[in-house]
């Protein structure tokens, strides 16, 4: 039987996690895993911190991962790529956005972000793939495909081909805005 | 078809499929996709009632005119419905009746971390507990055959994980059934004393005979294991936890019916293991049961009464491994949720601030005033108690407290349960101030509408009901409406109405920045020659704007353009947005 596999998705509300969670959900269906993916809604999405975790396998039961068991972290934000760096695995990977967005209390000089944040997770021993995803999603055409460009990043650790994705991402959003997302998934990936 | 389903789309797939006709909710984190996906339904009469106690009523209604009906709501909101509960549980049902809570263990959305089974022992009503979205989908028509067969409503308990989870589903076909003729039946429908004396006993036959149904039914069931020394009883997301830490090690039992609970079964699961463990989120109701039988077993002593569990928690408290990872030791700031960059609700909650007002407050988004740098809130219990806390608050401090107090809630709260405080206020004459922020839509549960938005849920225009006419017909004469992003307007009105002699209402209005209908004038920016980094425009809290080397900088990417911060801006460094 096939380890249930575990990719936890980070990011701030309103940065469109879900949709990232959808797709890739999506995706693996076609491949005719069990899947379950979870999500957390209401309070937390108005700016605050916002986890989805996305399971695959031949019998996936619970439908969170724990710390110490995600395969991938997709983070669309640096300092949610420290907050739940102890989720990952052994021999995990944190695919991270290396854009920085400040929370209120960084905001109202409560807290300090941290400096070098992504240096001080590789020296810690984490696997990093950090990725501007911000400039590239302006290049695609939106601020708002950080969420394609960063599936188009962790597309390159699985097997499906381009094709498969692409379809996947048409079959998901609105028609204007299929080819800018294509464009993000494919920048994502190649950069 | 296999499809990825969320345990509340899944819910309303079950509806759906098992012919319900009627549907009425209140939305609560983490209830309200089922009733949004049930209204996607054409075959389905779906909408938002005011608040759950109505929901609950009109579902029953709807049961006794002989159609499948539903209500949902979040633990919370059962609060509210509780008094037709307790009593349609003596009356039982016509057509069935399905009532959905969502529990919230951990809080993420929630005020409280009630656990809800205790209603379905109270009202003495049997309780399905599904644990993924495919048990949500069976569970509502084996929810619905119950309440036929056994005459009761029959709650479904979901929580946050089971909700708000997308698992697979098999979907199938919906069966049309006709209406069950109504008949009139006065001892089983009109609870008066004399009658509901006759119907107790109904009742407590009928727990005998759900128990004796629990024995059998395949909503338990017992799943073998190769090692007997432990046998685990759990159900809901924690049957979940318990097979992704163990596997098939260890003999479980799974309760999907949770009250009444079965004897026998329990009895023999138990004879077979050398020791039982419960897992269960919350309380201990499950382990208080098995040790009514004279079961030893153990449970919250492992497990705790607070929060959610996880596989990781199972794997310690059961298997005694303790999860490794590497952690992070450079100390990382919190991100709470925070009003969104244009948020309506800002411009009033400064004026609140500057005025040094005590403010009691209510539930929604603007429960995110009470966080710094705006800090305005003062109390927040439930739905609408800032309306009749404040009458409490006033009356009793008197000219103490009453030129600085003002009580705020949402146009949606309002309907909810606010009105019945300004009832209160009006005829028992407090000298109270409450604003209404009315912001066009229900905000913090992601844009539902209600009575005052002229739209009812499947979208269609509707009745919508005037608040400055309700206010004054209720007998308030002091109806002010303002503009939250002209802070110069704001201001007056709370200074004119605080030193007010009388009641009165402030409407606090302008639609929800995210609305899709909101067009922004779109981002405005610090002119860093000007600025002199006095952080005036700190002081609003909006998550778009920053210092940066001593200046401020707005994020471009955030801004709507509302202007509030330029108003705030003495060297006129911010300018244009929204006035």
């Amino acid at each position: 039987m096939m380890k249930t596999k575990n990719i936890m998705i980070v990011g701030v509300g309103g940065q469109g996690t879900l949709l990232a969670s959808k797709l890739l959900g999506k995706m693996l269906l076609k491949k005719g895993y069990d899947i379950k993916v979870s999500e957390v809604h209401g309070m937390s999405q108005r700016g605050g911190s916002v986890v989805t975790y996305v399971r695959y396998g031949d019998r996936v039961y619970s439908p969170i991962i724990d710390k110490g068991e995600a395969d991938f972290i997709l983070s669309f934000e640096q300092l949610e790529s420290a907050r739940y760096a102890d989720y990952l695995a052994p021999g995990g990977k944190i695919i991270t956005n290396t854009q920085k967005t400040n929370p209120m209390p960084v905001i109202t000089g409560a807290a300090v972000y941290p400096e070098n944040l992504l240096s001080k997770l590789a020296e810690i021993g984490f696997d990093i793939d950090a990725i501007d995803a911000l400039s590239l999603a302006r290049k695609a055409g939106s601020d708002k495909c950080i969420n394609i460009v960063l599936l188009g990043r962790i597309s390159k650790y699985f097997d499906f081909s381009d094709e498969e994705w692409l379809t996947t991402i048409e079959e998901s959003v609105p028609p204007k805005f299929i080819e800018i997302n294509k464009k993000a998934f494919l920048l994502g990936k190649e950069e | 078809m296999k499809k990825l389903m969320l345990g509340n789309e899944a819910f309303a797939r079950g509806l759906y499929e098992a012919g319900c006709d009627f549907v009425s909710s209140y939305p609560g984190t983490p209830s309200t996709e089922i009733t949004e996906f049930a209204a996607k339904y054409e075959e389905i009469y779906a909408e938002w009632a005011p608040n759950e106690k109505v929901a609950m009523e009109s579902a029953f209604g709807s049961s006794l005119a002989g159609h499948r009906s539903y209500c949902g709501m979040k633990h919370v909101g059962l609060n509210v419905a509780a008094d037709p509960l307790f009593t349609i549980s003596y009356t039982g049902v016509n057509a069935g009746m399905i009532i959905a809570v969502a529990d919230d263990p951990g809080m993420h959305s929630s005020q409280n971390e009630q656990d809800s089974r205790h209603y379905a022992i109270a009202a003495k009503l049997p309780m399905l507990e599904p644990s993924d979205s495919a048990e949500a989908m069976e569970f509502v028509k084996a929810g619905y055959e119950i309440s036929e067969k056994f005459d009761t409503p029959v709650i479904i308990k979901m929580c946050t994980r089971v909700a708000h989870s997308q698992s697979v589903i098999e979907t199938g076909e919906r069966i049309e059934r006709s209406a069950v003729p109504y008949e009139k039946q006065t001892s089983k429908y009109i609870m008066m004393p004399g009658f509901a004396k006759k119907r107790h006993p109904v009742v407590e036959e009928r727990t005998k005979a759900l128990t004796a149904f629990a024995e059998t039914t395949s909503l338990n069931r017992i799943e073998e294991g190769s090692d007997n020394s432990i046998g685990i009883i759990t159900s809901s997301t924690c049957y979940q936890y318990v097979k992704e830490a163990c596997g098939d090690t260890y003999p479980v039992l799974k309760l999907g019916l949770i009250n009444p609970m079965p004897v026998e079964l329990i009895k023999t699961f138990a004879s077979d293991v050398k020791k039982v463990i419960i897992v269960e989120e919350l309380d201990d109701v499950i382990e208080t049961y098995v040790k009514k039988l004279g079961i030893d077993c153990t449970g919250k002593e492992l497990f705790g009464y607070i929060g959610e569990i996880s596989q990781n928690i199972v794997r310690e408290k059961i298997l005694g491994v303790k999860a490794e990872f590497k952690s992070v030791s450079e100390e990382i700031p919190m991100r709470p949720p925070v009003m969104c960059a244009g948020c309506p609700h800002r411009g009033l909650f400064y004026t609140l601030k500057k005025n040094n007002c005590t403010v009691i407050g209510d539930i929604g988004c603007y429960t995110l005033g009470a966080v710094a740098p705006l800090n305005a809130l003062d109390s927040v219990i439930c739905m609408g108690a800032s309306v009749s806390g404040i009458h409490g608050f006033v009356k009793s401090s008197g000219k103490e407290h009453q030129g600085s107090t003002v009580a705020v809630i949402g146009d949606s709260t309002f309907m909810h349960s606010g009105v019945t405080g300004l009832i209160n206020i009006a005829y028992n004459e407090s000298n109270s101030t409450v604003i209404i922020l009315d912001n066009s839509i229900t905000g913090m549960t992601g844009h539902q509408q209600n009575p005052t938005t002229g739209f009812n849920l499947k979208g269609d225009p509707c009745t919508k009901i005037d608040l400055e006419s309700l206010c004054k017909s209720i007998g308030i004469k002091r109806v002010k409406v303002v503009d939250p992003y002209d802070l110069a307007q704001c201001e007056n009105a709370v200074k004119e109405e605080l030193a007010a002699d009388e009641p009165s209402v402030i409407i606090s209005r302008r639609p929800c920045a995210l609305l899709k209908y909101v067009k922004h004038p779109g981002p405005i920016a610090v002119d860093e020659n000007k600025c002199v980094g006095c952080k005036s425009c700190m002081k609003i809290g909006c998550p778009a704007i920053s210092i940066v080397n001593k200046k401020a900088v707005i994020d471009s990417t955030l801004c709507t353009g509302c202007g509030v911060c330029s108003q705030l801006c003495r060297p006129g460094a911010i300018e244009g947005g929204k006035k």
